[in-house]
């Protein structure tokens, strides 16, 4: 336990200060940042006793995310909202391994783990783009900043998971 | 009351997130409104800090980009100085009344954060109170206009960038006395709108936009960029005018915060000249 919250306590520091300090910094085609904090979301351990805790933390990783890009609240009320979500999510793409509180995301298939997190990032997004754009009129920029904005954050979220992730066998 | 007190134990997840996500709208959309980002902004010692150290090791890779711009400013100062034979006292500062009281001073700064992808953008820059830098003073480039500080602590600021949303800059023709007001509509980086300019201003491609001097904020005739294109707004009766920024804002290294020492007067002979 006491390993545990280390791992996520250094996996917090360092997903910000990436994201600050190169993340926001890509700007792909103009205008294309990936979020690559989201990460620290997606990887919480899955435990049920945790849930105000993983939900207080997502807000905060928001919350720092805002006070370097000077963006309002935007980080946090998109961060906290997956936070909450994620068991929904989760009971929807693992079924039976997140019932029976045996699931670890490390462990499962490549598909499975993809679409989970395809599936919270957009949501992220979504929220992240509407909040920040904040007009009508600009719908059709929301919906592509947010599709291709996803993609790219996807991609390197799979890409980085698959990197750090220890092979146990 | 118990029922009650259970209610509440029963659904604590939700009334947390329920807390929190108020507490980030409200941060959200104070920052929607102009003066307002009072808690959440990047002009601290954290992340001033953060990004001041990161900076300085950008900037070594830079230093040749910035010698030359020194030079090209130089050189232009040079050639206006020489060229105008009324000005004959040098001067330390780069707008100087030529009464002997000065009304603008210059602060050179140095960005240590910038933004151009977002809708509302700002810049960090690495001086603050401590070298008397207040809210609404001007920001200015060697090239160009850059913005308006928003935020102050210590010792950083943030800088409203030109390229925001909700930022509104008084600005004028520089071959008519024809003033409007200078936005962004959040689509390119390189191009500002002109907006409110009457429709019988003469205008054409390649014209010279300078700042207006009728807010107090800058001075008359800083540059901002040459005019692109000219469109009839909705009524017809104003012109909507494209501008090419001078300023490249997505490479901004060391600009200048103006400040003009008369403006608490001009202020306040305002706020007496409205309440009457």
């Amino acid at each position: 336990m006491n390993n545990d919250l280390i791992k996520i306590i250094v996996r917090f520091f360092i997903l910000v200060l990436a994201q600050v300090l190169v993340f926001n910094h890509i700007n792909l085609f103009g205008y294309i940042n990936p979020y690559v904090y989201t990460l620290f979301i997606l990887l919480f351990p899955v435990k049920k006793e945790s849930r105000m805790l993983f939900i207080f933390l997502s807000f905060l990783i928001g919350v720092s995310i805002d006070l370097f890009s000077d963006s309002g609240g935007v980080h946090a009320v998109a961060s906290v909202t997956i936070a909450y979500i994620r068991p929904v999510v989760l009971r929807w793409v693992f079924r039976n391994a997140y019932e029976y509180q045996t699931l670890k995301i490390a462990a499962t298939s490549l598909g499975q783990r993809s679409l989970y997190i395809i599936l919270l990032i957009l949501t992220h997004h979504l929220i992240l783009f509407c909040l920040e754009i904040f007009s009508f009129t600009d719908i059709p920029f929301i919906l592509k900043k947010t599709l291709f904005t996803s993609i790219f954050t996807s991609c390197l979220c799979i890409l980085f998971m698959v990197l750090f992730s220890r092979k146990k066998r | 009351m118990q029922q009650i007190i259970n209610f509440f134990i029963r659904n604590k997840t939700f009334f947390l997130y329920l807390l929190l996500l108020s507490i980030s709208l409200g941060f959200t959309f104070q920052s929607h409104s102009y003066h307002k980002s009072k808690f959440i902004n990047s002009a601290n010692w954290l992340s001033g800090g953060i990004y001041e150290s990161m900076n300085g090791i950008g900037d070594f890779f830079e230093l040749k980009k910035y010698n030359r711009q020194l030079v090209e400013e130089n050189q232009r100062l040079r050639s206006l100085l020489i060229n105008n034979k009324l000005i004959s006292h040098t001067d330390d500062t780069l707008m100087s009344d030529t009464t002997s009281n000065r009304q603008y001073k210059v602060i050179p700064a140095e960005v240590i954060k910038n933004s151009f992808d977002l809708r509302k953008n700002y810049l960090t820059i690495n001086k603050g109170e401590h070298d008397s830098i207040r809210q609404d003073m001007g920001v200015i480039s060697s090239k160009g206009i850059v913005g308006i500080i928003e935020n102050t602590s210590g010792n950083y600021s943030t800088v409203q960038s030109v390229l925001n949303t909700i930022s509104e800059i008084n600005a004028q023709l520089k071959n008519s006395n024809h003033f409007g007001t200078l936005e962004w509509d959040g689509k390119n980086q390189k191009t500002v709108q002109l907006v409110d300019i009457s429709r019988v201003a003469p205008v054409k491609v390649g014209d010279t936009v300078i700042t207006g001097g009728m807010s107090a904020i800058f001075p008359k005739g800083i540059l901002i960029g040459s005019v692109s294109e000219v469109n009839p707004d909705v009524s017809g009766n104003y012109f909507i005018i494209e501008i090419d920024l001078f300023n490249d804002m997505t490479s901004l290294g060391h600009v200048y915060v103006i400040n003009n020492e008369h403006k608490k007067e001009i202020k306040q002979l305002e706020s007496e000249t409205i309440n009457e």
